[in-house]
């Protein structure tokens, strides 16, 4: 199974990319990256996903696989001789692995969003206060799956911490902009030391987006209203 | 050891008879305990602490939230009974597509499509009828979505059949006529005595509709 055709429709800056990365990286399978350009969708994309229409597509001998954690999950599963378990080998633990990267896309992450897309300070205020909430029970999250070992999947980086992991460039821009830390010592210690873990890992490391080209590319996603 | 299985759920949630549909097709024995989401009593704040939510699976002590997820982990757990999500991974991909595809898109004017007026209604009803047509496209000529065997994805949508009455009288619209491959999908699902004793009776539903559109000041 060592020289498939594996594309990957993407780009650098997309947290959902980046999970299919990182967990192409665990199971050392070499890959084109197909860059999309900003502001236009390829024909490739538009034929490989027609009903979402988004990145990331995992294209792996003609066949695409589209939604991140769904793309995660297969890499794991079609690869699952090579490279470390992604998703735990206990039913009970994939359930919770997969309960909490549902979480943080569909609450956790909504969030976060409405920092960089509030209009004014109230609005911003109360969107910091719903990120620090949801980021406690992250907190609280880890230390019940970690167990007291240095990732959510254990030993090593899993699903988990790919689902989480994958914001953190983001979430460092948006600490920036809100002038206000989420992930401290003091708040979030386990979170914290797992970020700067997760971020050294040689799976990790090599793609995780410098955060001023990533801050710069945020602020044309989010343009600030005019005063 | 004997497996204590409890299903926490509420009759009218589509997600709950997924799980039951699930549950009946391996054959595993549960206690099922009628849980109003709108009452938080203290077994549903300590079992789904996040989300305070139904349907909730509580399997020897430990509870396991969100359907999609259920049915993964039922499947896991009974595996050696019919299997309900294919074994190669790529159709395994497909099959959580499209359940990821029902509940990311669909779901939302499901509900809209009864519960609002207007062009907020215009809206989910356009918005509806063009995911039906998607699921129409994806089913083709199969007999289920996974192709010979009733699965994942047919539980996933099939959970929504108690609503479709609902969606076509408020929507106004007819699932038949715009839709035959659906309606011959659901005719052969309902040939399965596992989704037949999950659903909810229709009209049921529909008197409950009726009182959820007061509630949203749609009637």
């Amino acid at each position: 199974m060592a020289t498939e055709d594996v594309k990957l429709i993407g780009s650098w800056a997309s947290v959902y990319v980046m999970r299919a990365r990182i967990a192409l990286h665990l199971k050392s399978i070499s890959y084109e990256f197909l860059q999309e350009t900003f502001g236009s969708k390829s024909e490739l994309l538009l034929k490989s996903n027609p009903v979402h229409k988004k990145m990331p597509v995992l294209i792996h001998a003609d066949k695409p696989v589209c939604e991140s954690n769904i793309i995660v999950q297969y890499i794991d599963e079609a690869w699952n001789s090579s490279g470390p378990s992604i998703l735990p080998s206990h039913p009970y633990d994939r359930a919770i692995a997969r309960f909490w990267a549902a979480y943080i896309d569909d609450q956790w992450f909504i969030s976060l969003r409405s920092i960089l897309t509030a209009q004014g300070e109230e609005e911003k205020k109360a969107a910091i206060a719903q990120v620090e909430e949801r980021t406690e029970l992250l907190e609280k999250a880890f230390n019940d799956c970690s167990k007291g070992k240095p990732f959510f999947n254990g030993d090593h980086i899993g699903y988990l911490d790919i689902a989480l992991g994958s914001f953190l460039g983001w979430w460092r821009v948006v600490e920036l902009d809100a002038n206000h830390k989420f992930l401290d010592e003091t708040k979030t210690p386990s979170l914290a030391k797992w970020a700067e873990r997760f971020c050294d890992d040689p799976t990790v490391k090599p793609i995780m987006p410098e955060i001023t080209k990533l801050a710069e590319f945020a602020r044309k996603l989010f343009p600030k209203p005019q005063a | 050891m004997a497996d204590e299985v409890i299903l926490l759920d509420y009759w009218p949630s589509m997600f709950g008879m997924r799980t039951k549909i699930a549950l009946a097709e391996k054959g595993v024995k549960y206690e099922y305990k009628e849980t109003d989401p709108w009452v938080k009593t203290p077994l549903l704040i300590e079992m789904n602490p996040i989300h305070k939510k139904i349907p909730v699976l509580i399997h020897n002590g430990k509870p396991i939230c969100e359907s999609l997820i259920q049915l993964e982990y039922i499947d896991e757990v009974w595996s050696d009974a019919y299997t309900i999500l294919p074994s190669d991974p790529f159709q395994k991909s497909q099959a959580r597509f499209w359940a990821d595809f029902i509940d990311k898109k669909f779901y939302d004017p499901s509900w809209k499509v009864w519960a609002t007026m207007g062009e907020e209604l215009v809206a989910a009803k356009k918005e509806l009828l063009e995911h039906f047509k998607t699921l129409e496209t994806e089913l083709g000529d199969k007999p289920y979505y996974g192709g010979e065997v009733f699965g994942y994805v047919d539980i996933a949508l099939m959970g929504y059949y108690s609503w479709f009455k609902a969606m076509e009288k408020f929507g106004e619209f007819s699932i038949e006529t715009e839709f035959p491959k659906l309606t011959t999908w659901t005719k052969r699902c309902l040939e399965r005595e596992s989704v037949v004793k999950a659903l909810a009776d229709s009209d049921r539903i529909i008197e409950y509709v009726h009182v959820m559109r007061k509630k949203f000041g749609a009637e």
